[in-house]
This record gives structure tokens, sequence and C-alpha cells, in this order.
């Protein structure tokens, strides 16, 4: 028998002996009603030791592409950071991951501290005065922020968003927004950006605006004039921003910004196909009790220790149930660990130089693209790092195949979730990226033109 | 010896121009970041983050993990959160590069291997739970419930049946029950347990009608009882027009014994990190994939995987609700959960259920003993005790026991859960838990029955805090450093 079951025969006899039942199914019996007992084994795979196991994981794994064996330039919200080795080693200590909410303070007070400690970072990073101990992902964490707006800003159900505002959060936000009293305006971000937009759609009933800076194509907005008109309308500003960008660009707080959101992952979490990811939500002091999610805060013990608990819970679903700020009963400590981690190895410098790596290497990345014939860069004016590139032959998704059999994974292609762009794909450059792997990607995808006129020629 | 340095913050142990990162030089003909970008937005300095040494990190968090209890370390009997073993293999193999470092927009066809795990897994999960329609997606529990609430809410409105706008939910329900209903954009109405800790099905008519959309449901519940009714409250929520949602967070009392599905569930959700040994990282990540019935499958958020010859896609379904969070969901949680699933196969996971009951009725039979157990002696994989009577006859409250359980090396069980229980005290030992635990855990409960005075009132004293004021923290909150502040 394969697992990890503890009790030999003699121990079960014990048991059931110290019961008072001859057998567990007698246990079983006493409580589930015969007819709705399973008559036949679940329809599952027969049980599997470790080494076959592994060897079966090992296939499965070896089928995939991955950035371990391609070289990445996909984006569109996660991305291929840097993880120092450092983060990985803490996160592997059984004593964190092996752990739960921090109920008992008296013997959590490893993940208490931690907490605290990504409670002050994210502060750091956002400008703005108060965080959680973290969400699901950067994705509901917008949702969860436009809630919190909602209930904040009284009697007023509109929501602005722009199209440039990543296609799944817009997605999330719908699918929370259709069955309470709210309304979604998704405003087009045009040629030259959705700022202006944005501005113009503000008007008495908007209860916030939630604006990504830099937005899903990788450019800048105008948050800070997006922010006075929102203020000077009564409504509240909610900004999903990149944590990385903050090593160069101006803060949310620092903009004006009420709630901020973003998505962690790139802060030492692997990408594993989607989660899990870290979702980071900060906002000023006044908005405080309206957050979502736990909250580690300082307080001191009994023998005027100065320590950490869980606080403000009244705002909990365990306590407050149908009237709490959210459903959200849990928090991504494990990925909030690796971020502190992460925040502590890079620090002020580490933060700005992978930034300013990002930053170089996507232009010099834009400077290929520019100058080459198949491809034109969608929009002008300054990135973060990634870009939107049209392909006028417009055949996206076999440019991208080809790439990936020749080892790169070059893009995102934005047909499957922005019709409007469908000839385009978003490329993204980390700091992990090197010219070399630049001019790789370059050679593969222009390679894939005349691949496919042999191609067509060999079939003809 | 404790370290006497572990508790100062990341913060306090900064010094200016310290450092643990490093990157390449950047090309020098390049063009600089700063010219790259308007003056109007840079920053005046990047943010004021702790400046330390890569020794000083790994020291300090290495220090601070040794604060924690964890299942790696003690005995954690919480009640309804299934702390079991999280076995080893499933982290080293969930890490494959082929697994973990795939990004999440990556084509289907580059990524056949995850996309067959996931597949196999929506299999597995849609057999366990007796529910075919399966989507990964939810990233909790408690959002697997609030997306089958979404579900079940897009069911009615396609069928014009907006009038169902009311959630029951029972009043021994997680907190996370009626939450989830009020966000979905339903009013919620409290169903009443009887004396015997069950639905009080008289009740439960009473407050059917057309206007119910759904009864949640939580069974096993939370007092660790099988609902024996369950077949006749699914009859009756049927016949009224609703549907049932099963919280899944009892799944490890009843996996191969019986299938929600098959008990009159058309919703529920599963917490693999609970019943299938995802490691629970200290708050999270979980994930909360849910299972409905056919008629519900269309509307599942997507994406979910189909197999179609050899090959397996992402598809939306045709009517979906859309999206609950971005990506495809937890998949690192999710792939520990399949290979859990692989090892104990399909008779194994029987075992595993049958070895809780018997851990748990067996820890029952003993603690009966020396605490209250208002709801009988026999039990499925948790029970739920009350220290009413000790709080009476000796001040000692389910705090009390739970602070000086800890002083005994053991984690204190769920406190004052369910609400339908006075000073509750849930205990779920798990069945990756030996007999001489379980007697030593039994032991030690009866010994803190003997105890009086400072040893009770001031315990835990072996932690290295004791007892902190949560009225401070939440009166006067404290929740980042501040330099000045310290």
């Amino acid at each position: 028998m394969n697992g990890y079951l503890f009790h030999t025969e003699d121990d079960r006899r014990e048991m059931l002996r110290a019961i008072g039942a001859t057998s567990i199914q007698e246990i079983i019996d006493v409580q589930v009603p015969a007819a709705l007992q399973m008559k036949r084994p679940l329809d599952l795979p027969a049980a599997a030791d470790e080494m076959s196991l592994e060897r079966d994981l090992r296939r499965l794994s070896a089928g995939n592409a991955s950035v371990s064996s391609h070289i990445c330039f996909m984006g569109g919200g996660a991305y291929d950071h840097f993880i120092p080795a450092v983060v990985d080693e803490m996160a592997s200590r059984g004593e964190y991951y092996t752990s739960y909410t921090p109920y008992q303070a008296e013997v959590s007070q490893g993940n208490l501290q931690v907490m605290f400690e990504y409670e002050t970072l994210v502060s750091q990073i956002t400008g703005l005065d108060v965080s959680n101990a973290s969400l699901y992902d950067g994705g509901s964490a917008a949702t969860e922020a436009v809630l919190m707006a909602l209930s904040i800003v009284k009697k007023r159900s509109k929501v602005i968003t722009s199209d440039a505002v990543h296609p799944e959060y817009r997605d999330i936000l719908e699918a929370y927004l259709q069955n309470i009293d709210a309304e979604l305006v998704v405003v087009p971000s045009g040629e030259s950006g959705t700022s202006e937009a944005l501005i113009d759609a503000i008007d008495d009933q908007t209860a916030c605006v939630l604006v990504q800076h830099p937005n899903f194509y990788g450019r800048l907005e105008q948050v800070q004039q997006i922010a006075d008109a929102a203020h000077a309308a009564g409504a509240l500003v909610i900004q999903s921003f990149d944590p990385i960008s903050v090593g160069l660009l101006k803060r949310p707080g620092d903009l004006g910004v009420d709630i901020a959101v973003a998505e962690g992952q790139c802060l030492g979490n692997p990408l594993q196909y989607g989660g899990p990811y870290l979702g980071i939500i900060a906002c000023r002091k006044e908005l405080m009790r309206r957050m979502p999610g736990r909250i580690a805060g300082q307080t001191t013990d009994r023998r005027g220790k100065r320590c950490w608990v869980l606080t403000l819970q009244t705002r909990e679903q365990h306590i407050r149930r149908e009237k709490a700020t959210s459903n959200i009963c849990s928090n991504q400590t494990l990925l909030a660990l690796r971020a502190t981690v992460y925040l502590s190895l890079l620090g002020p410098q580490g933060l700005k130089e992978t930034a300013e790596h990002c930053v170089v290497k996507t232009n010099l990345a834009r400077e290929r693209f520019a100058a080459s014939e198949r491809f034109e860069l969608v929009h002008a004016g300054p990135v973060f790092k990634e870009f939107l590139v049209r392909d006028r032959e417009n055949d996206v998704e076999a440019l991208l195949n080809h790439a990936q059999d020749q080892g790169v994974l070059a893009g995102v292609p934005l047909a499957p979730m922005d019709s409007q762009y469908s000839d385009c794909f978003l490329v993204a450059v980390t700091e992990k990226r090197t010219e070399a792997e630049l001019d790789r990607l370059m050679e593969v995808i222009e390679s894939a033109s005349a691949a496919r006129s042999n191609q067509l020629a060999q079939t003809l | 010896m404790r370290n006497q340095q572990a508790t100062k913050l990341l913060f306090e142990m900064s010094r200016s121009g310290r450092r643990a990162h490093h990157l390449p030089a950047l090309p020098t003909t390049a063009e600089s970041a700063t010219s790259l970008l308007p003056a109007d937005q840079l920053a005046d300095a990047p943010p004021p983050l702790p400046e330390l040494a890569e020794g000083d990190v790994v020291r300090h968090f290495v220090n601070l993990s040794t604060l924690n209890m964890s299942v790696d370390t003690h005995f954690y009997p919480l009640g309804s959160c299934t702390m079991k073993y999280n076995p080893k293999r499933n982290e080293r193999m969930a890490s494959l590069p082929g697994l973990v470092d795939v990004h999440p927009l990556q084509s289907d066809r580059s990524i056949p291997g995850v996309l067959q795990m996931l597949y196999e897994l929506q299999q597995m999960l849609g057999e366990i739970a007796g529910l075919p329609g399966v989507s990964l997606q939810p990233a909790a529990g408690a959002h697997g419930e609030l997306t089958a609430l979404f579900v079940a809410a897009a069911y009615f409105a396609e069928r014009g049946e907006t009038e169902r706008t009311v959630v029951l939910t029972a009043d021994s329900a997680h907190g996370t029950n009626p939450a989830s209903a009020q966000i979905a954009g339903f009013s919620t109405r409290t169903v009443k347990s009887g004396a015997n800790g069950l639905v009080d099905v008289e009740d439960l008519k009473s407050k059917l009608d057309d206007k119910t959309a759904v009864f949640m449901l939580t069974n096993p519940n939370t007092l660790g009882l099988f609902d024996s009714q369950v077949q006749e409250i699914a009859d009756l929520v049927h016949s009224a027009g609703g549907l049932i949602y099963l919280d899944g967070a009892n799944m490890n009392a009843i996996l191969g014994i019986t299938r929600p599905g098959d008990f009159g569930a058309d919703l529920m959700h599963f917490n693999p990190h609970k019943t299938f040994s995802g490691p629970h990282g200290g708050g999270g990540p979980g994930a909360g994939p849910i299972c409905v019935r056919d008629f519900l499958a269309d509307y599942l958020p997507g994406p979910v995987v189909e197999k179609d010859g050899d090959e397996y896609r992402c598809v939306t379904p045709t009517k979906s609700i859309g999206r609950v969070r971005s990506f495809f969901g937890n998949v690192g949680v999710l792939a520990r959960a399949y290979i859990y699933i692989r090892t104990y196969g399909k008779e194994g996971l029987r075992r595993v259920s049958e070895d809780a009951l018997l851990g748990a009725n067996y820890l029952l039979s003993k603690v009966r003993h020396i605490l209250d157990v208002p709801h009988g002696d026999r039990c499925m994989h948790e029970f739920v005790a009350s220290a009413t009577r000790l709080r009476k006859e000796k001040h000692l409250s389910a705090m009390d026991l739970a602070k000086r359980l800890l002083d005994y090396g053991f984690h204190a069980p769920t406190v004052y859960f369910p609400l339908v229980v006075d000073e509750a005290v849930m205990v779920e030992p798990t069945e990756t838990e030996s007999k001489e635990t379980l007697d030593a855990f039994a032991e030690a409960l009866f010994r803190i029955t003997e105890e009086t005075g400072d040893t009770i009132e001031l315990a835990p004293h072996s932690t290295v805090i004791s007892r902190p004021d949560d009225v401070a923290a939440a009166r006067k909150p404290i929740l980042r450093w501040n330099s000045e502040e310290s």
C-alpha cells in the first residue's frame, strides 16, 4: 500500500476496541446511510510508488516547453524575472510551508513577522499606508479593490476602466459585477493612450477608476491627472502597477492613487502556468477598515514584548459572515514570504537596476523590431518592459509556433484576448535577457517567413 | 539556545550601502533608462527598501521559521483545516522545470504534459465528487464557493428564474458561505441545526420557496457529523426548484465511501490543500476547484482542458460565467493534488478516509472522558468538544486549553467554531498521525484539566511570546514598520 498511513493491524485492533466498534465499516454504517455508500471502488488509476510516479512526472514535464528550456519573451501579466537561490531555499523550509494561518500567535511569530515585513515592504513600493497580507493574484486583487471602492463611495455604481487594462482582469471584473448593482464602463485606448479618455468618462456617478500603469501594452499612463480628475468628481482611483517598475517610476501613492494593486509573481515567484501567484493590495489609511483579507499588526504580549498578531478581524467573514468586506479567508503567505525575501535581497539599488535592465533591453528589442521589414511597433512613445508588435504578414500564430520550435517563446499573441490587435503580439524583455538572446529572437522570427516560403515551395 | 536577534525586523537590520543582489553591466552603448522615460514619470529615488547582505537575509528568515509550529514539526489537530502530512515527493515532482517554469500564456501545443496532467486531474476530481463538470480555476475554497454561486446565478438567469435571489446557509456553516453568497449578489437566510447537530429539516422546509436559489450544505458538517437526512434535504431543495451546493471542506472523511453527486449535491468545491495534501503555506496558497452536474458544466469559468484524440487543449465553456482570476489556476497546488491522488490510487484514497475516521473516533473515545462532546459518541473525520462545564467548574475556557496545549508541544485545535457549540474545541487528527501521538495528546488534555491558576491563565509559558494584546492591536493599528514609531 503506497502512501503515508501509520497504523499497523495491531494498532487498528486496539483503536477499534477503545472505540467499541468491530470495524471501520461499522463506524461508517452508523452514520452514512447504506443507500448512499459507494458499491464499487473509485474509477482512478492504480496506486503508484514514488519511483514509478516520478518517472511518469518527469515524462510529463519533459514534454513541455518552459522558460528553462526556451528563451522567454512572454509577458502579459506574468514575467520571467530572475529568482535568486535564497528565495527557493527559504520558502522550502517546512516550518514555513507546512504551517497554516497564524490563529495561535504564540507559535506563529515567524509567519506573522514575515507578514508584517511583507506589509511594510508593500507600503514602501506603493507609497501607500496600509497593505494587507496578500490576495490570490493580481487580477482578482484588482476586482477586490473595485468592490472595496464601491463599498466606500456610497450611492455610486459606475466603475470606469480602459481597454489598456489586462483583458483577463477586465473579464474578472465583469464576472463579479454582473451579479451586483454596478455598471462597468470600458473606454477605448486609441493611438494616443487611454488617459484622456478615462478622464473624459468620469462623472458624478463614478465610484472609481481602474487604471493600469504601465498598461497592458507596456505604455505609461498619466495617473496623476486621472487621480486629480477622479478626486475632483468624488471618485477613488485604483492603479494596477508593476512592482518592478517602481525601481524607476513614481509609486502609486506618489501619484495620488487611493488603492494600488499588483501581480506579485514578478517578485521571486515561479511562473507555474498561472499560479499560485500573489495579489498585492495597498491603500490610504483612511480606507483601511474596508480592506479585504487578512492583516497582521504589531502589538505587545502579556510580558510587554513586541510581537505580531492577525488584526482588524471584525472585517472578516469568520466574524462578520454576510457583512464581511470580502469572502476571502486565506492569503498567499508562502508567496508573500518569497516576495519578502526577494525584496530584502534586491534592496533599493537592486530593484532600481532590475528596472533599468528591463527598460534598456526592452528598448534594444524595440530598435530591432523597428528596423525589421516584417514587423512594426504599434505604439510610439515610452514603455517599461513590454511592447506591442504588429506582424505585417498577419500570421502571428504560425510565427510564434515556428519560434517555439526553434527554442524561443517569442511573445504573447493578442488574437485570443484582444480582437483589435489580432495581428499583433506582446514582447516582454526582463533583466534576464541578453543581447545575444535578443539577436536570437530576431533571427528566429525573421526566418519564419523564409521557413514558410520553403514549406510552400516544397508542397508545390 | 534561541537566537535573540530573531525578532529584529529587516528594516532594523538595514545598513546603508549593504547589498545582496548584483546584476551584470548593461551594454555601454545602450541608451540609459532615465533618458528613455519621461522625466515627470521618474521617481526621485527607488523605494526605501532595507539594505542587507545575503547572510543577513538567510539568517533572518531561517531564525524566524523556527518560531512557527508546522505539520513537519508538530501535531496540528486544527479542526476543519485537515493538517495532514505534506509529502516531500509532491514538492520535488511539482517543481520539475517543465511544470514550474511554464508561462501561463504558452500555446496548448507547447505544453502537452501540463495539459494532460490537468485533464486527468479534472477527470479524477469529477469521479471522486460524482459530478462530471470540473473547473480547476478558483484559487481557494472560498473562491470556489463564490464561483459556484456565479454558476448557479447564470443558470437561473438563463432559465428566466431571476426571482431566485436567496441562498440558504446552515448556522453551523463556515463564515465564507454567507460572505460568498453576499458577494455573488444573493441575500442569505440561515437554516437552524437541530439538537442532534444536523440540519433542522422542518426549519429548512419553512424557508424553502420560489425565491430559493441554493442551499449551501457542509456534509460531513462542521461538527464532524454526516447528515443522514441528506437525501431528503436534496429532494426538498430540488422540488422547490433550488440547487444544492456542497462545501467540500470535509471531503477527507468520505473519499471513496460516498460521493456528493450521489447524495444530491449539484455543485461543490474541493480544498486540494486539505484533502489532497497540498501544504498550507502559512495560510496559503490553496486552490478551490469546483465540480458540477452535467447541466451546469456549460457555465463553468474557462479555460477548462478538453481531450481531442491524443491532443489536449484549453477551451472556454459555451455559456461560461467568464473568469474569476487571471490565467489557468493554482497549477502548483493542483499538481500536488494530482501526485497525491496517483500515489494512493483507487483503493488507497478510501483507506485515507477510513484511517481519518479511525483516528478521529479513537481520539473521541478518549476525549469524551475529559471534555463534554455534545453530539454523540461517533464522528466522521473530526469532532467538536465543549469546554463549557470546565469553564463553569474550573474557570478553564476553550482558549485556555488551546494556549496551554502549546506548552505540551501540540498545536491547538480550532476553538470557538462552529458557532453552534458553546466553548467549542474542534479536533481533526487526520490519518497521518500515529496512535502514540493521539494517546499523548489525550494525556496532555487530561493533565491540563487538572491544572489551575497561573499555570493555565498565563499559558503558554514556553513560547517566544504569550497572550498578545489583540484589543490594543485592533484599537490602535500598527500595520507597518515606521522609523519614527519604533
